[in-house]
């Protein structure tokens, strides 16, 4: 696949180092649609491609949108970029979030520092009440409130969400909880039987959240995860995403736990 | 109203404990209101309580010269806490305030430390049901200190 041409419309900086980036095809063209969970591969030029997740709303005719973290060369020369500067996109690829096991059920969106980013189209999809669900709760764990992403939607996401914050390390004037994200999650009731969890972080971070779900009697079918590994051509073709008997560019990135824990849980994987 | 020992039974904490041990912990607690900005406990003061949080938050903190209190955890409803009342010299270790009004029940450890040094049996249910706490409380501080919110994988970008 041949990455396309986008403009950087709108370029701003979450904290230090995390930035998220809206892009727009060249005009008359309509390459924005996508799943929510999906991820574009960004072709900084003359650096490399990256994938990275769409973080915006699939109804939202504005363009796509991207939020990453620098990390290594590709993601700081993408970094560098500004309004109006031109990226490479091929995609979107893999499998998203099984929005249609939500109806009638309560969510629960479990997030971890960047990994709020793949899930902010669900919660965008929870906000328009498309998905159906019973209800909804956001449980959204970073090291510090000033790390928290999106923090400016989240007055509005309050409306039709319960969102439970923690940071690892607070600072004066911090409203939410100070811990891990797994004490609010061992804290909440959930109706195991009527629930289905969307879990995205560190993959460290989604183990520790997995032991807390399963203590509670939550099915391994019915926990959602978002993987990631090193993708190179998001197509399933050069095998660098390989976990267990997966593709994480194909097959994923969004698995069912209850389908994957055996390989989860194997350390060299 | 419910009376104490209802209260009591109704919390996982003393879920299973006999009845009689339960009536001895619910004459050794009385309820209590704190307003937001309340010291409930302080570092170094005697620690003869502990607290079960009803409704509220509160925040346990670590005064720092030169920078103010640092909030290390917040608790919330249904938590319990205070254990320094179980261990010589019988001191807080941190502080602990009301974040917002805190409903807690107040148990009397002193009277509960004379009782387990007399009915082991009873001290050791006690100690168990402690012990699980404090479990919980160091588990969660070690995957605090790793960071988990970090991106700790081989590179995803490794820009070749």
């Amino acid at each position: 696949m041949i990455p396309t041409l986008f403009r950087i419309d709108r370029r701003y900086e979450e904290h230090a180092g995390t930035f998220t980036l809206q892009l727009n095809p060249p005009l008359g063209s309509d390459t924005t649609g996508f799943r929510p969970g999906q991820f574009n591969m960004l072709y900084a030029f003359g650096a490399g491609e990256v994938p990275i997740s769409i973080s915006g709303s699939p109804s939202d005719k504005n363009g796509l949108v991207h939020t990453f973290r620098t990390h290594g060369l590709v993601t700081l020369a993408l970094a560098r970029l500004g309004e109006g500067d031109s990226i490479g996109v091929r995609g979107p690829f893999g499998d998203g979030w099984p929005l249609e096991q939500i109806a009638g059920k309560d969510l629960l969106i479990v997030a971890g520092g960047l990994g709020l980013a793949p899930l902010r189209p669900v919660i965008y999809g929870v906000m328009e009440g498309i998905l159906g669900q019973r209800k909804a709760t956001l449980f959204y764990g970073a090291r510090r409130p000033q790390e928290m992403l999106y923090r400016n939607e989240m007055s509005s996401w309050r409306e039709k969400m319960e969102l439970e914050l923690s940071v690892d390390h607070a600072v004066a004037g911090w409203q939410g909880r100070v811990g891990v994200v797994t004490g609010p999650l061992a804290a909440v009731e959930i109706d195991v039987a009527n629930s289905v969890v969307f879990l995205c972080g560190p993959e460290i971070m989604m183990r520790f959240c997995i032991r807390v779900l399963e203590e509670k009697g939550v099915p391994l079918s019915s926990i959602y995860l978002s993987m990631e590994r090193n993708m190179k051509c998001a197509t399933g073709h050069c095998g660098h995403c390989q976990w267990g008997p997966n593709f994480i560019c194909k097959d994923g990135p969004v698995f069912c736990y209850g389908s994957v824990s055996r390989w989860f849980n194997i350390r060299a994987l | 109203m419910k009376s104490m020992a209802q209260l009591l039974h109704e919390h996982p904490f003393f879920a299973g404990m006999e009845p009689e041990h339960l009536d001895f912990i619910a004459g050794c607690g009385e309820n209590h209101i704190y307003n937001a900005g309340d010291y409930i406990a302080r570092e170094n003061a005697p620690a003869d309580h502990f607290f079960l949080i009803r409704d509220g938050q509160v925040a346990v903190e670590c005064y720092v010269p030169n920078y103010g209190s640092l909030c290390l955890q917040t608790l919330h409803s249904g938590d319990i806490f205070g254990w320094s009342w179980l261990f010589p010299p019988h001191l807080w270790t941190f502080d602990a305030h009301a974040l917002d009004e805190v409903h807690a029940i107040r148990l009397d450890g002193k009277c509960l430390r004379e009782k387990c040094e007399s009915d082991p049996k009873f001290g050791y249910e006690l100690m168990k049901r402690f012990a699980h706490i404090i479990t919980d409380r160091l588990r969660a501080t070690r995957i605090q200190l790793m960071d988990i919110y970090g991106q700790r994988r081989p590179p995803m970008d490794s820009g070749q």
